[in-house]
Formats: C-alpha cells, sequence, structure tokens
C-alpha cells in the first residue's frame, strides 16, 4: 500500500510542478512526473507478490504469474505519451523562436 | 452486417495514410478523398440511424470470443447513443472538410491538414464506438494530439500560445483518466464497460468508486471545457484556423467530453445521488459564468468560444436532472424528458454553432479582421452569411421556429417538473443573456455603418463555404422537426431508453 501511496504522491508532485513553475521546459518535465507516475502505478497493479513472467512451461509447478494486461497497457500508453510528448516540445521550440523566452510570464498576448 | 461498423475506423484513418502518400503525386486528392469519405460515413450512419430496429451491433476485433461469459476481445459497439453520436461528428466534418475546400487555399500545407482532420475524425468514431476503457484512451488520444497540432496549425504567435496552454492542460487530463482507468482495473480485473458494470453491481466498496468517479469526472471535466477547467478553450478555438474550430466546437467537446462522462456514468458505474448532484452544480456554474465572460468579448471567434462553455451547460443539466430524478426513483416521464433535452440540445448545438464559427471564418477570410469594433455594414456585401449567421444566433438564442427554443423549452419544462426552480430561473435568463450577446455580434458585423466606409472588394465567399453554410442553416431550421411524435421515436426515444434503463447496455453486449 505504501508504494501506491507514494507513487500518487509522486503524481501530485508533478501537478505541483505544472501549476508553479514559469518555465515552458519545467512545466515539461512536471508533466512527465505525472506521466512515470501513472505508468509506475499501472505496473504496479499487475504486480503479484512472487509471481513470474506469464509464459508457459512444463517444468514449472503451480506457477504464480504476474497479470501481463497492465504490461501491455503500459507499452502502449508510453508510446501515445512519447507521441504527446514531441508534439509539446515541438511546440516549445517554436514558441522560443518567435518569442525568444521560455518564461510563460511574457508570453500572454491571450486575455479575457 | 456487423462489419460495416469498423469501416467508421478504417476509412479516415486510411485517407489519413493515403493523403501524404499519394496527395503529392495528384493535385487535389487530399481534398477529394477527405469529402468523399466524410460524405460515405455520413450516409451509413444514416443509414444505421434510420434502418428502424433497436438491435445491438458489435464487432470483436480479432473474432476472439468470450470465454467463460469472460469478454476478451476488443468490442465496437452500435447502439443508439452511439448512432446518433457518430451521425453528428461524420455530418459535421463533412461541411467542415467542404468548406475548406476553398478557406484553407491560404495555408500552405493542405496536406497535413486534411491528414490532421481525418485522424481526428477517426479517433472521434473511434471513441464513441469502442466497448473497452482502454481502448477508449488510445482513440481519445489520436483525437486530441491531431487537435492540438490543428490548434497550432497557423504557426503564429497566439496560436502557439493557444496550443501550448491546451496540450498542458490536454495532458493532465489524459493522465487523469489513464489513472481512472488504472483504478477501474485495479478493482474488477477487466476493461470491457459492459463486464465492469456487471462487476460493479456487486461491489460495495463506496468510497473507492467515488475517488475513481472524482478522478474521472476531474478528467473529462477538463476535456469537456466545465467552468472550473474552461482555461483552454477560448483561446484554442479562437486560434484554430475556422474549419477546425467548427470541428472542436461542434463536435469535440461532446465526442470526447460529454459522450464519455454519459456512457460511462450511466452505463458503467452505478448511478448515484453526489455525482448527479455534481452534474447539476457544474452545468449550472458552466451556463451562468460562461455567458456571462461571453457578453464583453470582441472577438467573434472568442465571444462564440465562451458560449460554447455556456451551451454545454445546458446538455449537462439536462442529463444531471434525469440521473438525480432517476436516482430518487421519481417521476420516469420527467427523466425521460430532462434526458431528450439534453440529447436533443446536444445535437442542435452541433450544427448552430459549427454554422456559427463557419460564418466567423466567412467574415475572417473577407475581411481579414475578427475584431467587432473594426466591422461593420456587411449585410450588403455578403447576403449567404448575414442571412445563414442570423439563423444560427436566432437558434442558439432560442427564439421559437429554430431548434434552439424546443431543446431549452424541454430542459426548462423538465426542470420546473422536477422542482429544481433555481436551475430553471437561470435557464431562461441564460437563454436571455445570450440573445443580448447575439444581437450585439449581428448589430456590430452586419448592421453598424461605422467604421466600414468603403470596401467595394468586399464580395461574398466561394461556393464551397456557402453551400456548407447554406446546408447548416437549413438544419438548424429542419431539426426542430426531430422533437414531433413520429420522427421523435425514430432518433431520440431509443438513445434515452438506453440511459434510462442503466443496465440493459451491459446485458445486451454479454448476450452477444
Amino acid at each position: 500500500m505504501t508504494l501506491f501511496i507514494l507513487c500518487f504522491v509522486l503524481f501530485l508532485v508533478g501537478l505541483y510542478g505544472v501549476l508553479t513553475r514559469k518555465n515552458i521546459i519545467k512545466i515539461f518535465i512536471g508533466l512527465s512526473f505525472m506521466e512515470f507516475s501513472t505508468f509506475l502505478f499501472l505496473v504496479l497493479i499487475g504486480y503479484i507478490e512472487g509471481g513470474i513472467a506469464p509464459i508457459i512451461s512444463k517444468n514449472i509447478t503451480n506457477p504464480v504469474y504476474v497479470d501481463p494486461l497492465p504490461q501491455a497497457m503500459v507499452l502502449t500508453a508510453i508510446v501515445i505519451a512519447l507521441a504527446a510528448n514531441s508534439m509539446l516540445l515541438a511546440i516549445a521550440i517554436k514558441i522560443y523562436k518567435k518569442y525568444g523566452t521560455f518564461d510563460i510570464r511574457k508570453i500572454s498576448n491571450l486575455k479575457g | 452486417m456487423s462489419w460495416l461498423i469498423t469501416l467508421f475506423v478504417i476509412l479516415p484513418l486510411a485517407a489519413a495514410f493515403l493523403i501524404p502518400v499519394i496527395g503529392k503525386l495528384i493535385k487535389g486528392f487530399q481534398k477529394t478523398i477527405t469529402s468523399v469519405v466524410f460524405l460515405f460515413l455520413t450516409v451509413l450512419s444514416l443509414f444505421f440511424l434510420f434502418d428502424g430496429n433497436t438491435e445491438v451491433y458489435s464487432y470483436k476485433i480479432g473474432g476472439w470470443e468470450p470465454v467463460n461469459g469472460v469478454p476478451i476481445a476488443i468490442y465496437f459497439v452500435i447502439d443508439g447513443l452511439t448512432i446518433f453520436m457518430l451521425s453528428i461528428i461524420n455530418l459535421i466534418g463533412f461541411f467542415s472538410a467542404f468548406y475548406a475546400i476553398s478557406y484553407i487555399r491560404r495555408f500552405t500545407a493542405e496536406n497535413n491538414f486534411y491528414t490532421l482532420l481525418c485522424l481526428m475524425v477517426g479517433g472521434m468514431n473511434g471513441v464513441v464506438m469502442t466497448g473497452d476503457l482502454f481502448n477508449l484512451f488510445v482513440f481519445l488520444e489520436i483525437a486530441v494530439i491531431a487537435s492540438y497540432a490543428l490548434v497550432a496549425f497557423g504557426v503564429e504567435k497566439h496560436e502557439l500560445e493557444a496550443s501550448f496552454k491546451y496540450q498542458v492542460l490536454g495532458g493532465i487530463a489524459s493522465l487523469l483518466i489513464l489513472f481512472g482507468i488504472g483504478l477501474i482495473y485495479w478493482k474488477t480485473k477487466t476493461l470491457n464497460i459492459a463486464d465492469v458494470s456487471d462487476i460493479l453491481k456487486y461491489s460495495n466498496d463506496r468510497s473507492f468508486l467515488l475517488f475513481t468517479q472524482i478522478i474521472l469526472i476531474a478528467g473529462f471535466g477538463l476535456k469537456a471545457a466545465m467552468i472550473p477547467f474552461h482555461a483552454w478553450l477560448p483561446d484554442a478555438h479562437s486560434s484554430a484556423p475556422s474549419p477546425i474550430s467548427a470541428m472542436l466546437s461542434g463536435v469535440l467537446i461532446k465526442a470526447i467530453g460529454i459522450y464519455c462522462i454519459i456512457r460511462l456514468f450511466f452505463n458503467m458505474f452505478i448511478i448515484n445521488h453526489e455525482i448527479s448532484l455534481v452534474f447539476i452544480i457544474l452545468g449550472s456554474l458552466s451556463m451562468v459564468l460562461g455567458v456571462f465572460l461571453a457578453v464583453g468579448q470582441w472577438d467573434i471567434k472568442r465571444l462564440l468560444a465562451y458560449h460554447s462553455i455556456s451551451q454545454m451547460g445546458y446538455v449537462i443539466i439536462g442529463v444531471g436532472i434525469g440521473m438525480m430524478i432517476l436516482v430518487n426513483n421519481g417521476n420516469k416521464s420527467v427523466a425521460a424528458l430532462a434526458i431528450t433535452g439534453g440529447l436533443f440540445h446536444l445535437i442542435n448545438h452541433a450544427v448552430f454553432k459549427s454554422l456559427l464559427f463557419l460564418n466567423a471564418g466567412a467574415i475572417e477570410y473577407k475581411t481579414g479582421t475578427r475584431n467587432l469594433k473594426e466591422l461593420g455594414g456587411l449585410f450588403a456585401y455578403m447576403p449567404v452569411t448575414y442571412s445563414t449567421s442570423l439563423g444560427a444566433s436566432m437558434a442558439i438564442s432560442g427564439i421559437p421556429p429554430f431548434n434552439g427554443f424546443f431543446s431549452k423549452l424541454l430542459i426548462i419544462i423538465a426542470a420546473i417538473k422536477g422542482r429544481f426552480y433555481l436551475v430553471a430561473f437561470l435557464a431562461v435568463i441564460v437563454s436571455i443573456i445570450t440573445l443580448a450577446s447575439f444581437m450585439k455580434f449581428q448589430k456590430f458585423s452586419f448592421f453598424n455603418k461605422s467604421s466600414i466606409t468603403e470596401k467595394p472588394k468586399i464580395n461574398e465567399v466561394p461556393f464551397p463555404m456557402c453551400f456548407s453554410m447554406i446546408v447548416l442553416a437549413i438544419l438548424c431550421l429542419g431539426l426542430s422537426l426531430l422533437i414531433f411524435p413520429g420522427v421523435r421515436e425514430t432518433v431520440l426515444t431509443p438513445v434515452v431508453d438506453i440511459l434510462m434503463n442503466t443496465t440493459d447496455y451491459s446485458s445486451a453486449i454479454k448476450d452477444i
């Protein structure tokens, strides 16, 4: 249970970073923290104490397998996160070229 | 027969693949194929909508049959609610793509635009069709990442800033949704929505479920831009190219926000009192604050974007009141009335809001500005834009012959019959302020001659833009027919039945 709570704390640390930092790259790092904590959580819910990789073999009697489905989910989620992250960084580079700064206080034309 | 439903995902994704490959070789390929694909899917979805039986079609990807009654494959499911959403998505998608034929010429990368549009529609079709939670997340991300890129399509200062805001808040929303799906999997060890619903029926871990529900409301609420989570919407929707604004405001916030909320909270979770209260409060807040923020805007597209928040509030209120009455074992006909009103307003809003965004695009296309203070006197130069936008403005503010009047009336009657007097009062007040705000839009863009003295070059927009606007304006008037008996039974009643009988969804899928 401690692991799950630590995982959630990591999620909140990431959220704190996104909400308080003023630098675009630091906001991106905060988002990455949230992503990793979610992936960690998905892997943790599939883990079973003393489980082995779910490959059927005749030599092992009474095997205990870990749940393979969350692992497949995490792989998919990592690929999706890769796409989202590269999109965000591409926009960050474009913003730096247009504004010459990463500070979001100076990048605020849209208001109201 | 049931293999036909996979076309809703396959065709847009195939078009998205083919456009960058073939589009460079054949001139005009990208425009033709996008419009043809969307038109075909619209016809297919209308065929499913009007074929007269309420049977649930499903397709198991990979052909994996259930083992001991436990579903293994990823299911594509077509029931009343799904086909209702599919016809909205593909209809608005077709008109946006057709409108874009002229509008998008000013941008250089036409191939990229149509590829991203196809990806977005394919993702949304997948979201509304899938019967599997993780698959829902995957399709949601396809649609949303394509929309991030489309918001930044102009690559100017404003577009980039709006896209960055949208991506940060959208990223948080996606992670909250993934987290919620993980929590559900932890509890039930399955991802199939029907199967989850079966297992949750016998679960009594109330606090855990409430935590999951709150996480999911935060995630999907951010996607649907309900009021505490609305910060990204006005920027993103006003910065995108106009056909995309029409898609984002008309379809995307409904397909990946409202639809997911309705599907998960009616058909997967057991409906409960707290959640319905949260819906009514969020809906009222969105409705009231959205319209007050909209009144002061001078940018046409920002004004329309804030009205999207406000009008989505009506949908949430309708559905929330229905849920509250169902939970309290109240009068079932009042609950059905409220849900009918909410869903009817959903389709009406899709039509008139996309039309208004297309009008704003037409004004910007000819005059080069979106600022109401610099516009004026356009009614003589742009008669089609003027008349269609007048129709859409009357529809959104609830003037009787148009469709917006009937859906708002249904919601208000249901609120009074269900003794939600405050909500009914607020709905009437918001409707009046909406009218005021659209009178301002009409006056400053089409009549007031103060600023534009001589602009002889301004004339009507090209044919594809006119065609989309005229057909949508006719739909604004024609959709009022949905309320009359005879038409209502074929379109709205099956959808409402699915939400009224909350457990039928899971039993129907388990039986296949």
